[in-house]
């Protein structure tokens, strides 16, 4: 059998998918279109992204996102625990930005329960998140550039970001999920030699930073790949509900750190990065911009960290220290009633959201007035982030969908939790 | 159905705890029209609609019936002083095990808004009772209540008249029940192998 035209076309697409790729065809008298299924499984869907094409040649008419392949029931799970021990949930479920996670979790439970937060929290907080913040772009620099055949940065980038873990390793104990945010404060005080690890990362990075710049962001090959691709409007993305780095790609300078300043961030200068034609070269340079911006916090924060403690002296909320417990029968109290039931918010409800390294991160909490939450939605800005995707890859050619969604930075945990 | 709970051995600490824990009372107050421009709008345009409005650590709730959401949701997106043109989140809360009398409804659907314009935020609800589960999309105020609503017609069985695309959205499609109600059982999933069902 001779070989056609039409089948070299559908093995050369077999082969730039890889492995476990279904293909389909329709063929009928108006139309012959090739249904392509990509993922879950695939490599560059990032997870367990499912994407079904369809394809009239190499152009995708349609693209359909199938989502809930990492649905593990996070927030049925939240609902059945006491408002400490769910904070664990919350680092499971953007696995990229869990320090974050707690401290939106932990802002929408202080809301509830009505605690200030010492200053010297307040900043670790912040420079947790920053740090974080880098962790996760940086992430996303690497295994962009990897999508797009770009391979060598991601071993740099992967180099800076094992630093940051192991700031969060030497703080905690652990490389990632740490639930070191908590209601109230933080669980401890950093360790002594904390603070000169983190100075030593903020020198050298902006020379890192100039590394990745010089190796990848004016490369001709690479901005040729990513220009007037993916291109979603700002009315578009507004209206899709996208958020964070990806919104701000179209122009629309919306950043919660300035809008709505959560735990200190006014009191810093940073700009806000936003692109022009929205396209996927310039949420790759937003990005960019936001790990200069994110150093500049970063360089300004650590300058004078407040003392004093690091957790609410409000015993209703905090365990009271191990030394009081030998001493104080009310301590004693407080700290069984702590780890039994729990503190018991009013019935209310709250709704607090940071901006994560993907956009509006959110926990909306109903209160029903006992120590376990009654409701808690999680919103994940990953979710909405995909729900555009259709828009901005209709058109394009089926490798170019491959650099679109890179460029969304989605994380499934976020989007199926 | 299966009494998972017993199946699973879990304890009555785990699940009932809210049950015998105390406690502790509400906090909020009404809001007053005067420093919220969306209850002006919704009251001026609407009335007869709102059934409460709380204050409550400085987060406006307005809580609506459901027939009119569309419209009030348009309004509360196009007037100027409001301008709440970006849907954050769309949420429901079942609140079966709540208490609450009996005319009160089963369901609220939660609308959080934001406003690009005045970086305000509001939550408005609306009531969906049990016997009739349905509420019109938002879809064409926010499009991105697409993909929401399925989540929220996947978790809690709540249909969306007119909604373009309306699967279930997390779970799979021969899924049966919904998750996220609050008379379905933590641990309600039986673990699957391969040849564990008689007959496949």
């Amino acid at each position: 059998m001779a070989t056609t035209e039409r089948d070299l076309k559908e093995r050369a697409i077999e082969a730039k998918l890889g492995a476990g790729v279904d293909v389909q065809r329709i063929q009928d008298e108006d139309r012959d279109l090739m249904i392509v299924n990509m993922g879950p499984q695939h490599p560059s869907t990032h997870g367990v992204l499912r994407l079904v094409v369809e394809l009239d040649g190499e152009n995708v008419q349609k693209a359909t996102p199938h989502i809930g392949y990492l649905h593990t029931g996070l927030e049925k799970t939240m609902e059945s625990m006491t408002y400490y021990k769910a904070l664990t949930i919350t680092d499971r479920e953007d696995y990229l930005s869990n320090l974050m996670n707690n401290l939106a979790y932990s802002l929408a439970v202080e809301k509830l329960l009505d605690v200030e937060v010492p200053p010297r929290a307040r900043r670790l907080r912040l420079i947790l998140n920053e740090l974080e913040r880098i962790a996760s772009h940086l992430l996303w620099l690497g295994t962009h550039a990897l999508d797009i055949g770009a391979m060598t940065l991601f071993f740099y980038t992967w180099r800076e970001r094992d630093a940051i873990l192991d700031m969060k390793e030497m703080l905690s104990g652990v490389r990632m999920m740490t639930s070191w945010i908590c209601p109230g404060g933080l669980r401890g005080d950093v360790p002594e030699g904390w603070f000169h690890k983190v100075g030593k990362f903020v020198d050298i990075f902006p020379k890192k930073l100039d590394e990745y710049n010089r190796l990848i962001s004016k490369n001709p090959i690479f901005v040729e790949r990513l220009s007037n691709i993916g291109i979603i409007k700002a009315e578009d993305a507004i209206a899709w509900g996208m958020s964070g780095p990806s919104l701000r790609g179209s122009g629309v300078a919306w950043d919660l750190r300035k809008s709505n300043p959560y735990t200190g961030y006014d009191e810093f200068e940073f700009d806000i990065a936003v692109g022009q034609n929205g396209d996927v070269y310039d949420r790759f340079l937003v990005r960019m911009e936001e790990l200069k911006q994110s150093h500049r916090i970063l360089v300004q924060a650590l300058r004078d960290v407040p003392g004093g403690p690091v957790m609410t002296s409000d015993r209703k909320v905090a365990p009271p220290p191990r030394a009081e417990l030998d001493t104080s029968m009310e301590s004693l109290i407080h700290h069984f009633k702590l780890f039994t039931e729990g503190y018991h918010p009013p019935i209310g409800e709250t709704y607090a959201a940071v901006e994560s390294g993907r956009g509006e991160k959110g926990y909306y909490i109903y209160s029903d007035g006992s120590g376990i939450p009654y409701r808690v939605k999680i919103k994940g800005p990953s979710f909405n982030n995909l729900q555009a995707l259709p828009k901005m890859v209709e058109g394009l050619m089926i490798a170019d969908v491959v650099a679109v969604i890179g460029s969304i930075d989605i994380v499934l945990g976020d989007i199926d939790r | 159905m299966v009494d998972f709970n017993v199946r699973l051995g879990l304890t009555p600490t785990d699940l009932e705890l809210r049950e015998i824990q105390t406690k502790r009372p509400a906090e909020f107050e009404a809001l007053s029209a005067d420093d919220s421009p969306e209850l002006r709008l919704v009251e001026a345009q609407f009335a007869g609609k709102i059934v409460s409005s709380r204050l409550f650590r400085g987060e406006k709730t307005i809580t609506v019936k459901k027939d009119k959401i569309v419209a009030i949701a348009k309004a509360l997106r196009d007037d100027q002083e409001t301008a709440y043109n970006y849907l954050s989140d769309l949420t429901c809360v079942d609140l079966l095990k709540v208490n609450k009398t009996e005319e009160e409804p089963r369901f609220e659907v939660i609308y959080n808004l934001y406003s690009l314009a005045t970086f305000e935020r509001l939550r408005l609800k609306a009531q969906v009772t049990e016997d009739d589960p349905t509420i019109d999309t938002v879809e064409s105020v926010w499009p991105n209540a697409n993909w929401n609503e399925r989540e929220v017609f996947d978790m809690f069985g709540i249909t969306f008249n007119n909604h373009s695309d309306l699967r279930r959205i997390l779970m799979p499609d021969d899924w049966v029940g919904n998750p996220l109600r609050k008379d379905y059982p933590l641990g309600g999933e039986e673990v699957e192998f391969t040849y564990n069902v008689r007959g496949r």
